[in-house]
């Protein structure tokens, strides 16, 4: 990859997906993240380490999607008191990563003024103190860290009728815990502030303690949901520093567990949508719908959810021909039910009332905060890592991308009733012609120091995995990235000037996860 | 409104047969009465905690009320506040960002009071076990009754958990 930043040699990682890793110092750091940003590119992930035992010191990372790829950029820095050029001028997604890298490792971000941009917490809350760092090498995973001050100032809205309302951690219903911090003005949403970070629960430290195989069977419970895509993408990192290559029939198997992943999901949260819209047989049918999906994957593949059949080196599964009959009859009635569904969620006057213009994320905010996935779709963004880079088999198989304009609730309905009978599509494409060969391939273990990267579309967007080996087949570093860190944001703008109760609507239709970005 | 008349009528009625209660599944002997056991039946209301789970239990839980499992024609139902429930469903290792807001939900019960642990990380912690972050199984914060192990256990076993903490101990 060539960027217009002098001195800057870019060393290409092999794999799947076409990336490039470099290490720079703080001037390049900026310039580099500034050409890729002025070329439409994006931050995709940003974390620290501790290199202490290698280099003397800790190392920045960011990871930035431009044209051709994934570029890795690393900033080795002695000292944790000289901190990082802060990223978030250029690429406001950064501001997060950035606090959170710091609870976790001490490396701060600094500003040309050489302040900390937002010196606040955000995964350590009370459970330990602003100078702790419990991803540093010499404290243990288990280690008993002295409580910190739990406090955290909220911003202020001042004014005549402004009152807030606080929600959370613990939410009204079966939901993950967070915390929402609305300032209203009677029912209008003038400001919401969210904090997040209840469910960290040491994931990265914990990757630390296992080998580079056992890592795969945690990383497919970082975001349950997404154990498909995170498994993938953790297989696809690892592949890429063994220079293995799964053969053809692994990957179109990979593909089919994405899709039916996404088609699952999809379906739970149409019902849910309808639920919250006030349309309570949506619930029924779509839940029923993704039931009897569930109990496919159950029969066919040993796994409701499809959690640890994606492993490195392939897959640990296999399909037969009645398999695929049942998955291709499976499809064709599943079709003709969606647009049954679908009927009576465009013709129901009541449903488009609170969906169509509800919760808008316009195109440009989509582009200024980075948003991936499936809110950037139906935002006016068509991007979808499996139409680029299109990692196998998607290159064979390039989905239909569906997008839609408005940004609201209803544009975020379109875009999974569109996305269901995409996928189904490809579930038909996927079974057609199946290659015979095997389903997994042994491969060497990576020396240490090698790196990797994942890049995989999952339902909710992009999920990303950053890998380095230590000796012995050890986890040196595993960094997992979920969407959520870009479209937690997103919802914040999302939500401005919506009255109170439309929340828990224009939340499900995008649907984050809070374990994906807690860790 | 015909249309969605025509796809109830072609659903029909989906719902199966709960499993029978488990005694395999207590963690600790029956705290309630027969007395109390009888006047509760089934009438039960149940909060859920997110104490740090995956979220996988989550889906599971949420599966738990769709017309196969239809856990509300059990007389079973999901409440938004503590103060109105009568079982306490927890999920998840317990992170320690959540074990106080845990402590305070179970505190603001009113008793007698339930708790199911549900999944291997409230079970056992799973795969995060106890570290800097995580306090493990649920019952290292708080008292558990029934704990449902799997990752994540299916929306049945659940279902059969719950039955199992309002069967009376002869029972089950």
């Amino acid at each position: 990859m060539h960027l217009p930043v002098a001195g800057l040699k870019t060393e290409s990682l092999p794999g799947a997906t076409p990336a490039w890793r470099v290490r720079c110092d703080a001037g390049q750091w900026l310039e580099a993240c500034e050409a890729v940003a002025a070329a439409g590119g994006r931050l995709a992930a940003l974390w620290a380490s501790d290199e202490r035992d290698l280099h003397g010191g800790y190392s920045a990372h960011a990871l930035l999607v431009a044209h051709e790829g994934l570029l890795w950029l690393e900033l080795p820095v002695a000292d944790a008191a000289t901190g990082y050029p802060d990223l978030s001028a250029t690429f406001p997604c950064a501001k997060r990563m950035q606090r959170a890298a710091f609870d976790l490792v001490g490396l701060g971000a600094l500003s040309r003024a050489g302040t900390r941009p937002d010196a606040r917490g955000w995964l350590r809350h009370g459970a330990w103190t602003v100078d702790t760092h419990p991803l540093c090498r010499d404290l243990a995973l288990d280690e008993r860290l002295a409580p910190g001050d739990p406090r955290y100032a909220f911003v202020a809205v001042e004014g005549d009728g402004v009152h807030e309302i606080a929600v959370g951690p613990v939410h009204a219903g079966i939901i993950e815990p967070g915390h929402f911090h609305f300032s209203v003005v009677g029912e209008r949403v003038l400001r919401l502030e969210q904090r997040l970070g209840y469910k960290h629960k040491g994931i990265e430290k914990r990757f630390e303690s296992l080998s580079l195989a056992e890592g795969a069977r945690l990383v497919g419970r970082v975001s349950g949901d997404s154990t498909v895509a995170y498994a993938w993408a953790y297989a696809m990192a690892l592949e890429s520093m063994a220079h293995a290559q799964p053969g053809a029939r692994a990957l179109r198997l990979r593909a089919l567990l994405l899709e039916r992943e996404r088609v699952a999901n999809h379906l739970g949260d149409l019902g849910h949508i309808g639920n919250d819209g006030g349309l309570a047989v949506g619930l029924a049918q779509f839940s029923r719908l993704k039931e009897d999906l569930l109990r496919t994957n159950a029969a066919l593949f040993g796994h409701r959810y499809l959690m640890d059949r994606v492993v490195p080196g392939g897959v640990a599964i296999d399909i037969d021909d009645r398999g695929s009959e049942r998955i291709l009859a499976e499809a064709d009635r599943l079709e003709a039910e969606l647009r049954i569904m679908r009927a009576i969620y465009y013709d129901h006057a009541g449903l488009q009332d609170r969906c169509i213009g509800c919760g808008r994320l316009a195109p440009r905010t989509a582009a200024l905060l980075g948003v991936v996935g499936l809110a950037a779709r139906a935002s006016g963004h068509a991007m979808d890592a499996r139409a680029y880079p299109g990692f196998a088999p998607y290159d064979e198989f390039a989905p239909e991308i569906a997008s839609h304009r408005n940004g609201d609730v209803a544009a975020r309905i379109v875009v999974r009733f569109e996305e269901i009978l995409a996928s189904l599509q490809l579930e038909r494409r996927l079974l057609q012609g199946m290659p015979a060969g095997s389903t997994r391939i042994p491969f060497a273990e990576p020396p240490a120091g090698a790196c990797g990267l994942g890049w995989v579309e999952g339902w909710r967007g992009e999920v990303l995995i950053a890998l380095q080996a230590g000796a012995d087949g050890r986890v040196r570093r595993c960094h997992p990235h979920d969407p959520s860190w870009q479209n937690w944001p997103a919802l914040e703008y999302a939500v401005l000037g919506n009255i109170v109760p439309d929340f828990p609507l224009i939340n499900k239709s995008f649907n984050l996860s809070y374990a994906g970005a807690d860790l | 409104m015909y249309k969605i008349l025509l796809q109830i009528a072609r659903t029909g009625i989906r719902t199966e047969k709960p499993r029978p209660a488990d005694a395999a599944l207590r963690a600790l002997a029956p705290r309630l009465s027969d007395d109390v056991l009888g006047l509760l039946g089934r009438a039960l209301a149940i909060r859920h905690v997110d104490a740090g789970s995956c979220n996988g239990c989550e889906l599971e839980i949420h599966a738990t009320t769709n017309p196969y499992y239809n856990l509300e024609g059990l007389g079973i139902r999901f409440v938004a506040s503590p103060r109105h429930a009568d079982l306490l469903l927890v999920t998840g290792p317990v992170s320690r960002n959540m074990e106080e807001a845990l402590r305070r939900t179970f505190d603001a019960m009113p008793g007698p009071k339930l708790v199911v642990a549900i999944g291997d990380c409230g079970c056992d912690g799973g795969v995060f076990g106890e570290n800097y972050a995580s306090r493990g199984r649920v019952a290292n914060v708080i008292p558990v009754d029934i704990a449902v192990p799997g990752c994540p256990p299916e929306p049945a076993a659940i279902v059969q958990g719950i039955l199992t903490a309002v069967t009376s101990a002869t029972r089950a």
